[in-house]
């Protein structure tokens, strides 16, 4: 094979047109639920749009977690797919976006906003020098732009390196990886806290951070996996072989069984203890009709994808791959029902905007990825490890 | 004597060399031949056209063995064997469960698969292969790569095959013979004379592992707190005349709070003469509370109905309500607290003489509590 022609098949192609409308149309039709949702039922609204918020930051964040991840430990088999994960983090931003309606209706979700409770309840009180909407904003603020900045950073340096081919952005952006992780993981920790524990802010979980963590990083990898092979079927990626495929099965198969030890571990240590202030969560989530909606959590986020990712075969089976891993979406879209709507009702409830919220942002991955494939190369052809990626072998 | 051909061998430089090599020989119809490379090289199993190993089944099978024998045998022992109340959890409580079940499930799975792959794969108890102290062996674990197609291929032809290796580069074509003695080295492992061997070699390690942890190389981290220059109970001393370590008391004395109990087998007599010391105040009464519901609740219950957690379980412990109980006088039941009676064991040395008298104060309490005259409700 010779250089010419293969970094020929590697150019920039454009999608066909009617991604961008279908994109589009659900992004029309998303808007349209939100806007009448929070006409109708601004409580309710609100709540699904914490939902969608923490959905869309998921793939945002987990996307960059995996190209800050491929950096560090110098993964081969990823650099031709990185692209993926790189147009998906510029979600990011488009993420916060989404919490900018949530800061008019704080006090529709939160106790703490309320001056009136708060001078009322000892624990709240004694939680106020964080709890409270000032420093909820800054924390907001330099979280989501540090991420930012870093996805800047990231995707600067390497698309650089398309035309430049210079090794040093590679060194630089593996640097930059390091310092990237402390960052993400305490304000990963910043965000799941504000805006999913804080729902309840009697209660706490040490591990709740690490819980949403394993949930971002599914949704990135499950996301980056649909769109790979979705690529590969229309001849984007000629070069990938099943064993690129296999690697990424092999990612959401670990982070399924990754979540459920995290699950578990909060689960466990809560239940041996059994001290009613920590309680009171699980047990929350465990009448009323939550237990089902538990139940269910449980065989769609473990017990299905585990089985179904488990032999070899199934990790380099395009089809398998597509269904499973538009299955594990669902399944993080139902596990932040699980962590957020409790604090709505103490029944579960089912309206039409817990669909029509999250088209927003499966319309806004689309749109946002349709307008980044035709600015920017697919693969990194710059990238010194590129070659070696795509003859990547088992 | 001719012996018969094994395979012929060819070796490699590096690892895109013996990669064509392979994808080479198995396009070309070979089908029994191996590769043998000082580490995994990544394509192989494609390059050769391997089947996807079936030791993945024996993992899932094994693993499932384990996580099934975890369950049944904590099962059978929190609901059978040894039911236990754990921080008022029920009996059969699953999430305490799941470390250690997955903690199995992953023992018999590696182990168990690995075991099965020597068997397998290696054939094991046979340990010995005609590859074994050549040359070839000796290159490709350390820094070549080897190729050798075995003289049971159908397609097998001394000559094609030479031709063959030399025309993909294979370079030191050397052929390798089966030695009949090694071949019956597998029935030899089950050879009376070695297995004997075997037990010996086992027997002397062990008792030379003891010998010299425990005898000639025994350390005390640190000994100060375990060699004092005082004598412990039971033992024996040169400093008195009988040579007893422990000391009577003085003749004709007795120990604060040890009065002899001079009723010994004669609880009619106790009876009689036993007068309870204590009058039944407030302050008794909560004494007697308390000592009754640390000692005497968990057989008798918590009101005396003889309805713990026992009942059932035990001879079954007795209501202190009966007409027999209520009808003692005080002495009486001083006598079975400090004595014991049928299963009950001596509560002397738990509880003191002036608790027994508390006790039986607020056991009278209850049992008029349970058994209200008529005068009582006016």
């Amino acid at each position: 094979m010779n250089g010419q022609q293969s970094s020929a098949e590697l150019l920039k192609k454009p999608l066909p047109a009617n991604v961008s409308k279908i994109g589009w149309g659900l992004i029309l039709f998303g808007t349209v639920c939100c806007v009448l949702g929070f006409m109708m039922d601004v409580r309710l609204a609100s709540f699904v749009q914490l939902m969608n918020f923490l959905f869309l930051t998921s793939i945002g964040i987990g996307a960059l977690f995996l190209v800050a991840l491929e950096y560090i430990a110098g993964a081969v088999w990823s650099v031709p797919i990185r692209r993926v994960n790189e147009f998906l983090a510029s979600l990011i931003p488009i993420a916060a976006l989404m919490a900018v309606p949530l800061f008019f209706h704080l006090h529709e979700l939160y106790q703490w906003v309320n001056a009136g409770t708060v001078s009322q309840d000892v624990v709240l009180k004694m939680k106020e020098p964080y709890l409270n909407v000032n420093f909820f904003t800054i924390r907001f603020v330099v979280v989501f732009g540090m991420w930012t900045l870093f996805f800047y950073l990231f995707t600067h340096n390497s698309l650089r390196q398309d035309i430049d081919k210079n090794r040093n952005h590679t060194k630089f952006n593996i640097g930059l990886a390091a310092a990237y992780m402390p960052i993400f993981a305490v304000g990963l920790t910043i965000v799941a806290i504000d805006w999913a524990m804080s729902l309840e802010p009697h209660w706490y979980s040490t591990i709740y951070g690490v819980y949403y963590f394993a949930g971002t990083v599914l949704a990135g990898v499950s996301t980056a996996t649909y769109i790979t092979v979705k690529l590969h079927e229309h001849g984007f990626f000629p070069r990938l072989r099943r064993d690129h495929f296999y690697s990424l099965g092999t990612l959401m198969f670990v982070f399924v069984n990754f979540w459920a030890y995290i699950a578990f571990s909060q689960f466990l240590l809560i239940w041996y203890a059994n001290l009613p202030e920590e309680t009171t969560w699980f047990i929350a989530r465990w009448k009323n009709g939550w237990e089902y909606i538990s139940v269910l959590l449980i065989v769609v986020h473990f017990a299905v994808p585990y089985f179904m990712l488990l032999s070899q075969d199934s990790k380099m089976d395009l089809k398998r791959l597509k269904f499973i891993s538009i299955w594990i979406l669902f399944a993080h879209l139902l596990d932040l029902y699980w962590l957020v709507m409790p604090s709505y009702s103490v029944s579960p409830v089912f309206s039409w905007m817990e669909i029509g919220f999250p088209l927003l942002s499966v319309g806004l991955v689309i749109v946002i990825f349709v307008w980044k494939m035709k600015r920017q190369n697919l693969i990194p052809v710059g990238d010194p490890k590129l070659q070696r990626g795509l003859e990547f072998r088992l | 004597m001719q012996q018969p051909l094994y395979s012929i061998t060819a070796l490699f430089d590096t690892p895109d060399e013996i990669i064509h090599a392979a994808e080479a020989t198995s396009t070309s119809g070979y089908s029994v031949y191996d590769v043998h490379t000082p580490y995994p090289v990544h394509g192989m199993d494609h390059a050769m056209h391997l089947k996807t190993s079936k030791i993945g089944y024996f993992a899932f099978a094994f693993g499932l063995l384990g996580a099934l024998s975890a369950v049944s045998f904590i099962s059978w022992v929190t609901l059978s064997d040894y039911p236990l109340v754990i921080g008022g959890k029920p009996f059969w409580s699953w999430p305490a469960f799941v470390p250690v079940s997955f903690e199995l499930t992953v023992l018999l799975a590696s182990v168990l698969s690995t075991l099965a792959m020597i068997v397998l794969y290696f054939k094991f108890p046979n340990n010995a292969h005609p590859l074994h102290d050549t040359h070839y062996m000796k290159c490709v674990s350390s820094d070549k790569f080897g190729l050798s197609i075995q003289a049971e291929d159908p397609k097998f032809d001394e000559k094609k095959v030479r031709e063959f290796i030399a025309s993909i580069g294979g370079k030191e074509i050397t052929p390798v013979f089966i030695d009949p003695e090694e071949s019956t080295h597998g029935q030899k492992l089950f050879d009376l004379k070695f297995i004997g061997v075997l037990v010996v070699v086992a027997l002397t390690v062990s008792v030379a592992t003891y010998i010299t942890l425990n005898k000639l190389l025994y350390m005390q981290p640190f000994n100060w707190m375990m060699l004092q220059n005082k004598l412990k109970a039971q033992q024996s001393s040169v400093l008195f005349k009988d040579g007893i370590g422990m000391r009577q008391p003085v003749e004709g004395t007795v120990a604060r709070g040890f009065m002899p109990y001079p009723f010994k087998g004669k609880p009619e007599e106790a009876g009689k003469y036993l007068m309870n010391p204590l009058l039944p105040t407030k302050e008794v009464l909560e004494q007697g509370k308390s000592r009754y519901l640390t000692f005497c609740s968990p057989c008798h219950g918590n009101f005396a109905r003889g309805d713990s957690r026992l009942q059932g379980q035990f001879p079954n412990p007795p209501t202190l309500h009966s007409d027999k109980v209520r009808n003692w006088p005080d002495g009486r039941i001083y006598h079975v607290i400090t004595e014991g009676q049928n299963a009950m064991p001596s509560y002397a040395p738990q509880i003191s003489s002036e608790d027994r008298w508390a006790i039986i104060n607020y056991l009278r309490v209850l049992q008029r509590a349970q058994n209200v005259k008529e005068s009582d409700l006016k």
